[in-house]
């Protein structure tokens, strides 16, 4: 019996049911998407360092996935306590004849299970269908073969997904129960007829509390673009938590003001309906302005994640062109003996002999003859123990500081020979430079690096080495890089003619060099080569050379391109839903209870196509002002984030904001068609 | 003489071969321009299906109405809200105003769905309201007003078209008393000043007893028919007391 009512129950009430049934489809199928990936990248044939950067990917989506489910569970019991308010009076007419709350806890218990059942296996059968679609998006952003198709299907994401919807389902049934109980009959019976009173706000001080709330966006919009750099984490959380209240306090004012300017726009105002939507709109605001504060910030941060993520995707091979020009290099430390008591741990006889032998004989050890190089060139590295960030920015520490709280300050500069650095930049396509012999120059190109040691420069500090002081040939860093790498990464080197170093003072010893090979199917002949023995050189205690290819950067960036962009598609999405949906079934639920007053304008004679473009316009108004103003943030946001990311390079923005842009459109665009005709369906007369 | 309304055998059924109801039972009836008419009746008799047919929210299953000679149990469509928003004026027993909308919004709607301009609207609501007397309430809201003054705040609204007829479905229900007699006594202004043609459905026999003409209704067909002619309205309220005591109601049963 019961099992009948709540079937009737979900067939009455589809129309409402809709959004919320498509919502969970959606929910479950990305869910299970995101999870299956570890299946989907099986069959790629991809090398091992790609390999491990999936590895990498798989354990971060399934971290992402805990916060997503989170997300979606909060949606979900959000969603339901909606519908659970539409039926209030169902629920009244159940309890006068007598039902027990048992009972009615009962219907709903069947009801859930129903709508979470047929949502999982439709959800599932969309997210196995579109799965399909997705490995080849993966294949492509890993740039892996994918010649032969094969069908894709992960028990294991199915079972995580079934369990993870399952707890949000009981969660549901839980509150459900708990609300049910909590219920009055008097209450349920007389909820329509609950008289809403419309408050105006006080027009000057909604002004006021406008214009303050703007100079507030303004100011933490100028911070983050134009103040970026010198701000730090508590700045940057300060500046969120103001520009999320001021989005509240902007949305509270807005809702008095524009109905006082539209009213004022009299031939404007009393034109057709427009009277009554802006009414509608202004007594909706009034109650919704916390949510709408909440999907705007939602739909903020969407736009931000999406946008950066792929864009970043984009530039992370962009810099490889420039920053890795050579194949191969190889470093070793040396002279290990001098670094015990700097770095507090010891080293054995066996490591520090090793460290004296040459990288040239290294090499030799682990098998890797000359032969499979040209172009080669050795350079080095040297240090003194006097010479560190201290004595070198010490005189501007307080600056410094300021804006990077966590700088290390025995941290010891590293120094270069004149004649070795040409060398290397002859190989790495740079330009060379020329020291007097009291000369010095600082190299470095990551910026933030830049600018620090720039405000050190501006004053030509000298430099004393072994009793003998050196001036500075130019007052800012020299753009440059020594060492191949994905971005932006050198934070300083002083070149110094090269009488001012020995021997003894070498750290470091560089083998930089290409592959004696023409075709790229050459190149990962001798790449296979090398990687066994540079990969596993340490840990069998035969030497400590480190080494990095151009192909495993190469691979390395695209594959964390890959992966920040499947973690930005997928919260992006999740966000993207979140907020529709709400959106979306807050009208609805507002338009079934708008249903009277359109039954008013109807009786006294208004057309039905008025009628409809009323509710559009109130509608597309309702989903359209979060958006604006989730728009304006994010042009600031963007730029901010752009900054933060500048290590990484994003020159490539206009192309990922298109691609946000068509995922806003369909997603948040389709809730808004879908919500119209929904709403459309319940104002019809009976 | 001028006739407005014209029904002409109309009858209404609800239900199907089985189980059929006559909500209205062969009624014909003509309604004069400036004339104020009442139709009484019990529940269920049918006085409120035969006011949603003449406003054309429902249909009738056979007969005809005619409005100035045109059929309007043929309009269609649009054709058909253009008829109700020009031709005619509603007054409801919830007084169905906007509660999201001031008084004067409330009436000002009326125009503006006739896509009147705004320099128009402001004068012709602000006309009606000096005729009604809620020229100090025109800036509440529904939930800041009495019964009676929803009640005349829905009144204007239905008159300011102008319309040819003005259609009140028991228009004193939800009012107390004095608030009745209020409205009344402006419906009677409405009549005699402004001389407006008025349908009024009601149960209550003081409420008709303030109409030229009362039609009494039972289980669908027109039962008897009073003239208020000359008499005072405390003489012709005794005479409509006398047919409802005739009509009997429940005693009917009775015997």
């Amino acid at each position: 019996m019961l099992f009948k009512l709540s079937i009737k129950n979900m067939k009455k009430s589809i129309k409402d049911y809709a959004i919320y049934f498509f919502t969970l489809i959606l929910g479950v199928s990305i869910f299970y998407i995101f999870n299956s990936m570890e299946t989907q990248t099986v069959f790629l044939e991809v090398t091992s360092s790609t390999r491990e950067i999936i590895k990498m990917m798989i354990s971060m989506l399934s971290g992402v996935s805990v916060f997503v489910s989170l997300i979606l569970g909060f949606l979900i019991i959000y969603a339901n306590r909606f519908l659970m308010k539409r039926r209030k009076k169902e629920f009244a007419i159940y309890m006068t004849l007598g039902m027990s709350k048992r009972k009615i806890s009962q219907i709903l218990f069947i009801e859930t299970l129903l709508i979470g059942s047929v949502s999982l296996v439709v959800g599932l059968i969309l997210g196995i269908g579109l799965s399909q679609l997705m490995s080849v998006l993966v294949a492509n952003l890993f740039e892996a073969d994918l010649s032969k198709f094969t069908f894709i299907f992960s028990w294991k994401a199915m079972i995580k997904t079934i369990i993870y919807f399952g707890v949000m389902y009981l969660l549901v049934m839980i509150f459900n129960t708990i609300s049910v109980g909590r219920c009055k009959l008097i209450d349920l019976l007389q909820a329509h007829k609950k008289v809403e009173r419309i408050k105006l706000k006080n027009p000057i001080f909604c002004t006021i509390l406008f214009f303050v709330s703007t100079v507030c966006l303004g100011y933490c919009y100028y911070q983050v673009t134009k103040n970026a750099m010198s701000l730090n984490v508590h700045d940057i959380g300060k500046l969120m938590l103001l520009g999320s209240v001021s989005t509240f306090i902007l949305f509270w004012s807005l809702s008095g003001i524009l109905l006082k300017i539209f009213m004022s726009l009299k031939r404007l105002y009393y034109k057709n309906l427009n009277m009554f939507v802006l009414r509608q709109l202004a007594s909706k605001v009034n109650t919704t302005v916390f949510s709408m504060t909440v999907i705007s910030l939602m739909l903020f941060l969407t736009i931000c994640i999406l946008s950066s993520a792929l864009s970043l995707k984009n530039s992370m091979t962009a810099n490889l062109k420039e920053l890795a020009p050579i194949d191969f290099q190889a470093s070793k430390q040396k002279n290990l003996q001098n670094h015990e008591d700097k770095y507090g741990f010891q080293f054995t006889e066996e490591e520090i002999a090793d460290s004296n032998i040459s990288i040239t004989e290294t090499l030799e050890k682990l098998n890797i003859p000359k032969n499979y190089f040209q172009d080669d060139v050795i350079t080095h590295y040297y240090s003194v123990q006097q010479l560190n960030y201290e004595t070198t920015l010490g005189s501007k520490k307080e600056i410094i500081e300021k804006d990077f709280p966590v700088i290390r300050w025995d941290y010891q500069e590293i120094l270069m020979t004149i004649s070795d650095y040409n060398k290397l930049a002859k190989l790495l396509h740079q330009p060379t430079y020329q020291l007097q012999e009291d000369e010095y120059i600082v190299i470095a190109d990551f910026e933030q690096m830049t600018n620090i040691r720039n405000l050190v420069l501006k004053e030509k500090p000298d430099l004393t080495l072994n009793g003998k002081t050196y001036h500075a040939k130019y007052d800012h860093c020299v753009d440059g890089f020594t060492e191949i790498s994905s971005n932006h990464m050198n934070t300083g080197i002083y070149l110094v003619p090269d009488q001012a170093v020995n021997e003894s003072m070498e750290i470091e010893e560089f083998f930089s060099a290409n592959y004696r090979g023409q075709t790229k199917e050459e190149k990962y002949k001798i790449e296979n080569l090398i990687q066994e023995p540079t990969d596993h050189g340490y840990e069998e205690g035969i030497t400590t050379l480190s080494a990095v290819s151009k192909i495993s950067i190469y691979e390395a960036s695209v594959g964390l391109g890959a992966m920040v962009t499947f973690i930005g598609i997928y919260l992006g999405i999740i966000f993207l839903i979140s907020s529709a949906a709400i959106l979306a079934l807050k009208e609805l639920s507002e338009s079934s209870d708008n249903k009277d007053r359109y039954m008013v304008l109807r009786k006294i004679g208004t057309d039905e196509k008025m009628i409809q473009h009323a509710l559009f316009l109130q509608i597309a108004c309702f989903f359209l002002l979060p958006l604006i103003v989730a728009i304006i943030h994010s042009i600031f946001g963007i730029q901010f984030a752009n900054i933060i990311l500048a290590t990484f390079g994003t020159e490539q923005l206009l192309p990922s904001i298109i691609m946000t842009a068509i995922f806003l459109v369909f997603i948040y665009g389709g809730y808004f068609i879908i919500t119209y005709f929904c709403s459309k369906n319940i104002i019809k007369e009976k | 003489m001028e006739t407005i309304l014209k029904i002409e055998q109309i009858e209404k059924y609800y239900g199907n071969k089985g189980n059929l109801t006559k909500a209205i039972d062969n009624i014909s009836f003509d309604v004069e321009k400036k004339e104020f008419v009442a139709i009484m009746g019990a529940s269920g008799s049918g006085k409120t299906t035969l006011l949603n047919c003449i406003s054309t929210i429902d249909r009738v299953t056979s007969g005809h109405i005619y409005m100035n000679g045109n059929d309007i149990t043929k309009l269609k469509g649009n054709a058909l809200n253009r008829f109700r928003r020009e031709e005619l004026g509603f007054i409801f027993q919830d007084f169905n105003l906007l509660n999201t909308l001031t008084a004067y919004e409330n009436i000002a709607l009326a125009l503006t769905i006739q896509g009147k301009k705004q320099k128009e609207i402001d004068q012709k609501v602000l006309a009606i309201a000096k005729k009604l007397n809620i020229v100090d309430i025109l800036k509440k809201y529904p939930y800041q007003m009495s019964g009676g003054q929803k009640q005349r705040v829905a009144s204007a609204r239905a008159m300011i078209t102008n319309p040819m007829l003005v259609l009140a479905d028991e228009p004193t229900g939800a009012l107390d008393s004095k608030s009745a007699r209020m409205l009344l006594e402006n419906f009677e202004y409405l009549n005699k000043e402004l001389h407006a043609t008025i349908l009024m459905v009601t149960h209550d026999a003081f409420t008709a007893s303030y109409a030229s003409r009362v039609i009494f209704i039972k289980d669908g067909k027109i039962f008897h028919e009073l003239q208020r002619g000359e008499l005072s309205r405390k003489e012709f309220f005794d005479k409509i007391i006398d047919i409802v005591t005739l009509l009997g109601g429940d005693l009917n049963h009775v015997i």
